[in-house]
């Protein structure tokens, strides 16, 4: 696929303004290839670091909440039921029915033929996170492998959006991209935004999920990163869960180091999803940490964070139960989906 | 409970106090001289020793009069002849494993005495500190009992009583550095740690104790700069070991000169931290910021010197100090303390003249937004831009949270402005280019070079400077022939 | 003509060795050389702190090169000294009888040693970063290596009493393998083995500067290349009989490494190889990611 195409898509303004009009897959490989490298070591290290930090008391209460804030309450398996999505979202809504001052998590993430039960079970509580209220998430792009043609991911993104979803969370072509096509992959990327296009005009998010598991680098990483944001992802997400290794702190530093330079280049703010395998409350906040310390407190927003998890909030509920009452809570008093 | 607060405006970086709790340290309120296996009282006037981040006394110290050192040495001679000589490698090995062992147990209380005593943030003597004292006595226990296979012939001897003077900017660890290759090579030890900060040593003779280490291998005794020179003047001295400024070491180089003690000296530094235009920015940074800040900055080989590439220098100081405006400063036993309190008021004066200087000399300062506390010494993160090579902030050591920038265009040059101090410490390179790496750590005159990391410590690795930064190196295979006489190497 | 007469002798002159030159002292001065029954040999250039210091900026500017150069080059170098020195066997045996007044077989067997030295010193330039230098196993991800680097200018007090090449070869050999380039103060008293083996050094593949021979009154010259900043390092290893202990306090100035004064000429061995060297080492990250 030439380049030519995808400059004709409004979302690749953003790699026009950066690259130049004359966008081809050269120039786009040149951008790539010439961004700074990343030493393993040196990021591993600082995201240690990081984890370091003791967020305790005052400041525990306040970050547990905002991980809750922040959670894509996710359930992606081929097992799942219209039941089990309405059971996620009545535990989205309202995630301990023993301390009603919790909030509510950001979004649920199903996959796409999920997507109606969610909107129904939602009802009026759909929308906005900002406000208060639950966006649905949903995987489209033959996730989570992507092998299909471009038709059927933008058929599969299309429907979930017309079927209410209000983010979708896409994979790139693993494969194309470690084999150098990064025009395929933007081109891909461009298209999938294109597909979310409501008919008001307006877009639904889209989500970039790199599987950083499958990169092999942290260079990789990096360049897949500003692959996504340069043709219109609204979120950098680091994996589909259904690969190991998932979500890791190193990982998602650096995909928040892509943010903070993105935003330092053109003061716009792109969103960051770790997912997969953020499973405790320490682990959790040892990513808000980083978030706040890499691309500012203002990233702890649903519109600029989000934890892709499952069985996070749960650890999260009983670590807020216990600063509740001072005891140690037990997995039978908060439920499970 | 805990009240459950969630107030919008509040901001989620403003941490909660998380202290490091000192009910793990149960301190004496008056500690004597440890000769001889136990604590006698010193014939000097006693001081006391305070907490630099509160001013707070912390305990009575006693002070080692030239009659005391006299003791030490006596006793480190009659250990030496009576015990130490005719024990195994074997038995001295393990009991340098023993004491390995009690750090670990320790650790905690070590870690918090460290902080408390010498103002370094509790993440840094938890972290850092504690785990490599530990790691010191583990890796040279391991040597006694091969001394053979050192590199400096077959049997290689002891040289009898050794006199260590160390700073006061890692304690315990300059502790552990000194003592435990000493007592590998089977020499007994007399050391003197640093006037304001003798808590550690002092404690980690308690665990000395605990080992059952035969009285008289170590003797630590305090006090202040006469006390030091008495003990590496003392006649029956063998090695001399210091590590501190360069003007003390060159003032011991010139008093135990003739004398045939052997001597090591680990000194100043003014290390340049060399940044070219294709380095990994985002950990570059980090390690300029380790570099520097590390330890605020009281590091012999800290990162004081920035060489950054032309075409990166603009880009490089705006990262770094949106980086250090995140830098927590205050109470070292907070676990979130970044950069903990300065020694003491004297380094602090030294800090601010040095930086009052550099601005005069036209260098731009630039500091980094903290709140500082009323009481202690502190000095927030600084940086001064566009110094040139001749300002006194490039080629004085400052000792201090404080970073020169300076700019070259080829490697050429900044190989040249490198070595262009009497100092050969240590360096560090930044860059992707692994050939260019490997070239310029060739051309740099100093002891250590990081490449793509700075301030990296390990007891097998050597350590020491070029130049005026010192001879004789600690750690490793070579840190052994410091305290070893070869018997044979020649040709045969 | 007068074919019956014995043929009149050329005396040689004996002059310094200064950054690949052998000039005479800037000062004008000789001294005489006298055998030891004290008949006159030569006039030896008196040398001044000047001619000091012009070898420490010959001896500075040669050390870029010979350090650069690779150990095999180095090894070959001395090992073409060695070959040199054989070659001209007969001379050195004559200098040493002349002025130390020794036997033919005595002053042989010091030449040979000699040049034995050298060829022992030569094998050792490319192995000594091997043997004093390691791998360190550090706990982290990091390559870490020790290797270790000639000093730099090193000055030498060569050993005054007998010995007269011996001596110098003793110093200076382990002191240039590495890489060091040196100014050294050969024997007052028996100085022509000294400006012969300059000979031979400027005649061999040695860059100029990386050996400088000055002849003349240790205890003049001395505190100088002591004290010079531009020195790293000094070799003491003749100076039993001058106030060293002055001159070591004199190095610490500027921290230079110091060897003491021996008995007698150095035995060749690796740990006055090692003694002017600085062990370099470097960590540098290590990854797959």
């Amino acid at each position: 696929m030439t380049l030519e195409s995808a400059q004709a898509l409004a979302p690749a303004e953003r790699a026009v303004g950066l690259i130049g009009s004359d966008l081809t897959e050269k120039s786009l490989r040149l951008h790539l290839e010439g961004l700074p490298g990343v030493d393993a070591v040196g990021l591993e290290q600082r995201a240690a670091g990081l984890g370091t930090r003791s967020i305790k008391t005052t400041s525990k209460a306040r970050a547990l909440d905002t991980i809750i804030r922040l959670i894509d309450l996710t359930t992606l398996e081929g097992a799942d039921t219209p039941g089990k999505v309405r059971s996620l979202v009545a535990k989205a809504m309202n995630p301990d029915p023993s301390d009603p001052s919790t909030p509510r998590v950001a979004a649920v993430c199903v996959y796409g033929d999920m997507v109606p039960y969610a909107v129904e079970a939602l009802g009026a509580s759909h929308g906005d996170p900002a406000k208060g209220l639950i966006s649905v998430a949903a995987v489209a792009t033959a996730f989570p492998s992507g092998r299909a043609s471009l038709h059927v991911k933008l058929a599969d993104t299309a429907d979930a959006v017309a079927n209410g979803a209000d983010e979708i969370d896409m994979v790139i072509d693993r494969g194309a991209f470690l084999a150098g096509n990064y025009g395929l992959v933007f081109d891909q990327i461009v298209a999938v935004k294109d597909a979310c296009r409501r008919e008001d005009g307006s877009y639904a998010h889209l989500k970039v999920i790199l599987e950083t598991g499958e990169l092999n680098t942290y260079d990789n990483v990096r360049r897949a990163s500003w692959l996504a944001i340069l043709a219109g992802g609204d979120f950098i997400k680091t994996s589909t869960g259904k690969v190991a290794p998932a979500a890791t702190l190193p990982v998602t530093l650096l995909m928040l180091e892509v943010v903070r330079d993105w935003h330092r280049l053109t003061g716009e703010r792109i969103g960051v999803k770790p997912a997969g395998g953020i499973r405790s409350s320490k682990d959790a906040i040892k990513y808000l940490v980083t978030v706040a310390e890499t691309a500012g407190e203002e990233w702890l927003d649903p519109h600029l964070f989000r934890f892709g998890a499952s069985s996070l909030l749960n650890d999260v509920l009983l670590q807020r139960q216990k600063l509740t009452t001072g005891r140690y809570s037990g997995p039978d008093y908060v439920t499970i989906d | 409970m805990t009240e459950i607060s969630t107030s919008p405006t509040h901001s989620f970086l403003d941490y909660a106090p998380a202290p490091e709790s000192k009910s793990i340290l149960h301190l004496k309120k008056s500690y004597g001289l440890f000769i001889g296996g136990e604590f006698v009282k010193g014939s000097g006037k006693p001081f006391l020793t305070v907490s630099p981040s509160t001013e707070e006394t912390i305990a009575e110290i006693a002070n080692a009069s030239a009659k005391d050192v006299d003791a030490a040495v006596a006793a480190a001679r009659k250990a030496y002849d009576s015990t130490w000589r005719k024990l195994s490698g074997a038995d001295r090995g393990k009991y340098l494993f023993r004491i390995a062992r009690l750090v670990q147990e320790r650790a905690r209380e070590l870690a918090v005495a460290e902080s408390l005593d010498n103002g370094k943030p509790i993440k840094e003597s938890r972290d850092v500190d504690v785990p490599l004292v530990a790691a010191w006595f583990f890796y040279y226990a391991g040597w006694a009992d091969k001394l053979d296979y050192a590199g400096l012939g077959p049997n290689p001897k002891a040289l009898g009583v050794a006199a260590q003077v160390i700073p006061w900017n890692f304690p315990l660890l300059m502790l552990a550095w000194k003592i435990a290759p000493a007592l590998a090579a089977g020499n007994t030890v007399v050391i003197k740690p640093a006037e304001t900060t003798p808590l550690s040593a002092l404690i980690f003779a308690e665990i000395l104790q605990q080992a059952d280490l035969p009285a008289g291998v170590v003797n630590i005794i305090t006090g202040a700069g006469d006390t030091g020179e008495a003990l590496v003047n003392h006649p029956d001295v063998n090695k001399v070991a210091f590590t501190g400024s360069t003007a003390v070491g060159r003032a011991i180089a010139k008093s135990t000169a003739g004398s045939g003690k052997k001597l090591t000296l680990e000194l100043g530094g003014k290390a340049a931290n060399i940044v070219f235009d294709d380095a990994p920015i985002d950990q570059a940074v980090e390690g300029i910021v380790n570099g520097i800040f590390f330890n605020q900055g009281h590091v012999c080989c800290a990162g004081s010197r920035l060489l950054v590439q032309e075409n990166v220098h603009e880009e490089v100081v705006e990262r770094l100090k949106t980086r250090l405006a995140t830098l927590r400063l205050g109470d070292p036993l907070d676990k979130n303390t970044d950069i903990g309190a300065i020694n003491s008021r004297e380094q602090l004066d030294r800090i601010r003249t040095l930086s009052d200087i550099g601005e005069k000399e036209g260098a731009e300062r630039w500091t980094a937004p903290c709140v500082i506390p009323d009481k202690g010494f502190w000095f927030a993160p600084t940086i001064f831009d566009n110094v040139s090579t001749s300002s006194t902030i490039a080629r004085e050591e400052i000792f201090g949270p404080v970073l020169s920038v300076l700019t070259f265009r080829t490697p050429a040059e900044a190989i040249a402005k490198a070595n262009n101090t009497p100092y050969g410490l240590s360096a560090g390179i930044w860059s992707d280019k692994g050939s260019k790496i490997l070239a310029v750590a060739d051309e740099l005159r100093a002891g250590v070079i990081w490449a793509n990391t700075f301030n990296r410590f390990d007891p097998a690795s050597p350590f020491g400077g070029y130049k005026e930064s010192g001879y004789g190196r600690e750690g490793g295979r070579h840190g052994l022939a410091a305290y070893l006489s070869s018997a044979g190497w020649g040709a045969k | 003509m007068g074919c019956e007469m014995t043929r009149l002798a050329v005396p040689k002159t004996y002059k310094l060795y200064i950054g690949g030159k052998f000039p005479r002292s800037e000062s004008g001065r000789t001294y005489e050389v006298l055998s030891k029954k004290g008949v006159f040999l030569a006039n030896a250039s008196l040398a001044s702190r000047k001619d000091a210091r012009d070898a420490v900026v010959a001896a500075r500017a040669a050390l870029g090169g010979w350090s650069g150069a690779t150990g095999y080059n180095r090894g070959q170098v001395l090992y073409r000294i060695a070959e040199l020195l054989e070659g001209r066997r007969d001379q050195f045996v004559e200098e040493v009888i002349a002025t130390e007044g020794v036997s033919k077989a005595a002053a042989t067997s010091q030449v040979d040693i000699a040049i034995d030295a050298w060829v022992w010193y030569a094998g050792w330039a490319d192995k000594y970063v091997q043997v004093a230098g390691n791998g360190n196993p550090v706990s982290g991800p990091y390559f870490n290596l020790s290797t270790p680097e000639p000093t730099g200018v090193v000055a030498i007090v060569a050993p005054q009493q007998g010995n007269s090449l011996l001596g110098l070869v003793s110093v200076i050999a382990p002191a240039i393998l590495t890489g060091n380039t040196v100014v050294v103060i050969a024997s007052e008293a028996a100085p022509l083995a000294a400006v012969s083996l300059a000979e031979v050094l400027a005649t061999s593949d040695v860059p100029g500067g990386v050996v400088n021979i000055l002849t003349g009154s240790p205890a003049e010259i001395a505190p100088w290349l002591a004290g010079h900043a531009d020195v790293n390092a000094l070799d003491l290893a003749g100076a039993q009989s001058l106030d060293w202990v002055d001159l070591q306090v004199v190095a610490a100035d500027t921290l230079k490494r110091v060897l003491a004064p021996e008995s007698g000429a150095p035995a060749p061995s690796l740990e006055r190889i090692v003694a002017f060297t600085e062990t370099k080492t470097v960590w540098h990250t290590k990854s797959l990611l």
